[in-house]
């Protein structure tokens, strides 16, 4: 077989980090390779390196045998090498036509010739079978639509290798599984494919190889015949983790949080919730699936108190909770593990100590008369750095020192140690590692089985799948469906999640 | 249809403002048309040096890098225009060397805020202090230039009715280039490769990094071209306008054209159309002083144009939306 990719003893430290150690990995001529890893694992680092967007301190690259320069992605790119970023590198404000061509725009003189553009999108799209509208300004189109416009950059030259770096992440059941398909006809044509994920059912499904790497080495290599999900997981992590969460059914209570009529705006003023109702009981775990963008955020605002309703109640036990006011809402027994924990979970330039008790530093016993007790603070961070296995040398480190998922667990440690009526989880396992998702379900199942009730809000399905005990489906800033956790079917809510209602 | 009383409709304000002035200027030419049109002329000329100086604001704005050093850009390039003029006894010599000026403190700009990363505010604030400082040191009083640049009427184009004595005639060369240079650099961002290619960098350096367009070329070529346009504002107030250096001769130029750039939206014809607006309001307290109105102190009427920019600014203010990634530095390498 023609190896199309060789990277042969490849290194690389950011400061404090070793990303890359001795990497050694090749992709051959139509094949598929999956490159599975913890946050932090330096798979994203590796690609980057490949691309030309990260200078490797040592080792080589070679594209079918040439080498590659380091940190030239002008010459990743003329040597046939098209990658699909996790973060997508779109310009909002533009067209996507604009967007497709940029870098390499049809031209006579130093004029764009749009026309011309616009007719070789249109010819692109058709060709690889990816639907876009050529005139669409970028920021008003659904992130699915989004990662099309960023496969067919990296597919308007002729490539012999993609990478994709988590391509799957925002997408739902449908697109995924077009986008597999994308991939294979792909592999089919002779492209050699690298690309990264989480989600191991995807690994599963499509990958040739699977190539694993573990704190920057790369510690093992295997294809998904000789392998399941479970021993996937295990090199991962390096050691055993159940994938399934391990509940008992539900002993669902009172009323603990009640939604009546809400409507909510987004940001931009347009109507995101949409006279909204819903019902949590105690001691349940009531899963929100939807694909990103139906509204999930701003309901998720609206009712810890971090936006405005435009109409509409939130009961908390039955009393009605203040609008726009996030610590009385907090006060009232909601706690809320926010979507983005840089932004609205952490303050990255204190201590975990201090953001471990964010929300009560200024209550009894952590503060008498304004004067902070750090003895009292001290030993209950010590006491959760050890329960919540928060990966760290010190407590008194900045918070912005731990990685993604050790931030996470600080999150999660501090909204589930108090007394709780409500935990609003939204997207709580996000950019997590397997391991740690695997506690932090499991806190929220015990804060269940104490008691408290749970609103699970993810655009991971998989995970709706494991921890609830009803779910809603979102669509449109409403709810579509409500139906019993036990025994939900997959593709069904994979639909009501597109919006087909058949 | 519930837009319509909802918020205010950008195009169809534009539009209303447009055709305000539009009817306000008929009137006047209607009850004197002389008057009217020395004071449409005086606003041309008033508004040209700001229009050329917010071009510097959006050349660099449009690739992602904030310039506060306008002012000083211009304050520099017009002391070593003027004076190499008076050494040399040539206004030539002496416009390009005013350019070169500007090029060469734009570079300064963009080598501290690109190539070492410093902060956009702080990069922009030393090239103003800098530019006072050294200029008001080296000053001499008593030079002077030979001549200043010729004042003509372009043929043809000066006997159209109405807009012919306002734009075409009775102005300096530096005058008339600026009508072409304005719309070649509206043609440039948005009908060009290099222009496309600045917006990107502008707006999300990392898709162009990765399309292979190197954002710090592109950002350095955009600044030091803007440092040419500002150089050539410096000789043109110097060595047009109005012939001579004097200290601090900018006062404030570089930062309203900052507002008249955000007020035309990033855009090289709407920050045009904005410092004619601003460059008539001047003209027009100018002619009311003139005119000598008694019962209003001629203090409030010099404030005219202040009041103009505060208001347009309060009013349009809210709905900018600047390139996004403006001001801030672009690190290729990031874990």
């Amino acid at each position: 077989m023609d190896t199309l990719l060789n990277i042969s003893n490849l290194s690389k430290s950011f400061p404090g980090v070793k990303a890359n150690d001795d990497i050694s990995l090749h992709v051959n001529k139509g094949e598929i390779v999956a490159l599975l890893g913890e946050n932090g694992a330096g798979k994203s680092t590796l690609v980057k390196a490949v691309f030309g967007l990260v200078r490797p301190d040592s080792g080589t690259i070679t594209i079918k045998g040439e080498s590659i320069a380091y940190g030239d992605t002008a010459a990743a790119i003329s040597h046939g090498v098209g990658m699909v970023h996790q973060h997508f590198q779109l310009v909002p404000v533009m067209t996507v036509t604009e967007n497709i061509i940029l870098g390499d725009e049809p031209h006579k003189g130093m004029f764009l010739s749009m026309k011309a553009a616009r007719q070789e999108v249109i010819e692109l799209s058709k060709r690889h079978g990816l639907e876009v509208d050529p005139d669409s300004v970028v920021e008003d189109l659904p992130v699915g639509i989004q990662q099309r416009i960023e496969i067919l950059k990296a597919l308007r030259k002729d490539i012999d290798l993609l990478i994709l770096d988590e391509p799957t992440a925002v997408l739902t059941p449908q697109e995924i599984d077009e986008l597999l398909e994308v991939m294979r006809n792909l592999a089919a044509s002779g492209v050699g494919v690298l690309f990264i994920t989480h989600k191991l059912r995807e690994v599963m499904a499509v990958a040739d190889r699977v190539v694993v790497l573990r704190n920057g080495k790369l510690v093992g290599a295997t294809t998904p015949s000789e392998t399941d999900e479970e021993g996937l997981a295990q090199m991962m992590v390096g050691r055993n983790v159940v994938l399934q969460v391990d509940k008992g059914p539900a002993k669902a209570g009172e009323v603990v949080l009640s939604v009546e009529n809400m409507t909510v705006k987004d940001s931009r003023g347009h109507e995101a919730v949409t006279n909204f109702s819903l019902e949590l009981h105690a001691g349940e775990i009531l899963g929100i699936a939807g694909v990103e963008g139906n509204g999930q955020r701003e309901l998720v605002e609206a009712i810890c108190g971090m936006r405005h309703r435009t109409t509409g109640t939130v009961k908390v036990a039955g009393v009605v909770a203040p609008d726009m006011d996030p610590r009385q809402v907090h006060l009232m027994g909601v706690s809320h593990i926010p979507e983005d924990r840089e932004k609205d979970g952490l303050v990255a330039s204190y201590s975990i100590a201090d953001n471990l008790i964010l929300n009560q530093f200024n209550l009894k016993p952590y503060a008498t008369k304004g004067i902070r007790d750090f003895k009292v603070r001290d030993a209950y961070a010590e006491k959760l750095v050890e329960e919540f296995d928060i990966r760290t040398p010190s407590f008194e480190n900045l918070a912005s020192s731990l990685s993604g998922g050790n931030k996470q667990k600080v999150v999660v440690a501090r909204e589930l140690t108090q007394d709780l009526k409500v935990v609003v989880a939204a997207q709580p396992t996000r950019g997590v590692d397997v391991g740690s998702i695997e506690f932090i379900h499991n806190q929220l199942v015990s804060a269940r089985d104490t008691g408290a009730g749970v609103l699970l809000v993810s655009a991971e399905l998989d995970e709706i799948l494991s921890l609830s005990d009803r779910i809603a489906v979102m669509f449109g800033g409403k709810i579509v469906a409500i139906l019993p956790g036990e025994g939900a079917d997959r593709q069904y809510i994979g639909r009501l999640m597109a919006g087909l209602t058949e | 249809m519930q837009r319509v009383f909802g918020s205010i409709n950008i195009k169809s304000w534009k539009f209303l403002l447009t055709a305000a002035v539009l009817i306000v200027w008929i009137y006047c030419y209607v009850a004197n048309g002389d008057v009217t049109n020395s004071v449409v002329a005086s606003g041309m000329r008033f508004g040209m040096p700001l229009a050329l100086a917010s071009m510097v604001g959006i050349m660099c704005e449009r690739s992602g890098i904030v310039n506060i050093g306008i002012e000083g850009t211009m304050l520099l390039s017009g002391f070593t225009g003027f004076y190499v003029a008076s050494y040399t006894k040539n206004i030539i010599i002496g416009l390009i060397i005013a350019i070169l000026t500007g090029m060469l403190t734009s570079f300064v700009h963009a080598l501290m805020t690109i190539q070492w990363q410093m902060d956009q505010i702080i990069a922009g604030t030393i090239i103003n202090i800098l530019a006072s400082g050294l200029t008001s040191f080296l000053y001499k009083e008593g030079s002077t230039v030979p001549n200043t640049w010729p004042i003509f009427d372009i043929p043809i184009l000066s006997r159209i009715p109405f807009i012919g004595h306002a734009f075409f005639s009775q102005q300096g060369p530096i005058q008339y280039f600026g009508l072409i240079l304005i719309p070649a650099i509206w043609v440039l961002i948005y009908k060009t490769r290099w222009g496309l290619r600045t917006r990107s960098v502008g707006e999300n350096p990392g898709s162009a990094d990765t399309a292979g367009i190197s954002v710090i070329k592109v950002r350095m070529i955009n600044v030091v071209l803007g440092g040419a346009i500002g150089g050539l504002v410096g000789g043109f107030i110097c060595l047009e306008l109005v012939g001579s250096f004097s200290k601090e001769f900018t006062a404030g130029a570089g930062f309203t054209a900052l507002a008249l750039m955000i007020f035309g939206r990033w855009n090289p014809m709407g920050a045009f159309a904005a410092a004619i607006l601003f460059g008539l309001a001047q003209a027009l307290s100018t002619q009311l002083q003139i005119f000598g109105v008694n019962n209003i102190p001629n203090q409030f009427i010099t404030l005219l144009p202040y009041v103009f920019t505060i208001l347009v600014l309060v009013f349009s203010a809210g709905k900018v939306r600047p390139p996004a990634a403006e001001g801030k530095v672009y690190k290729k390498e990031e874990a």
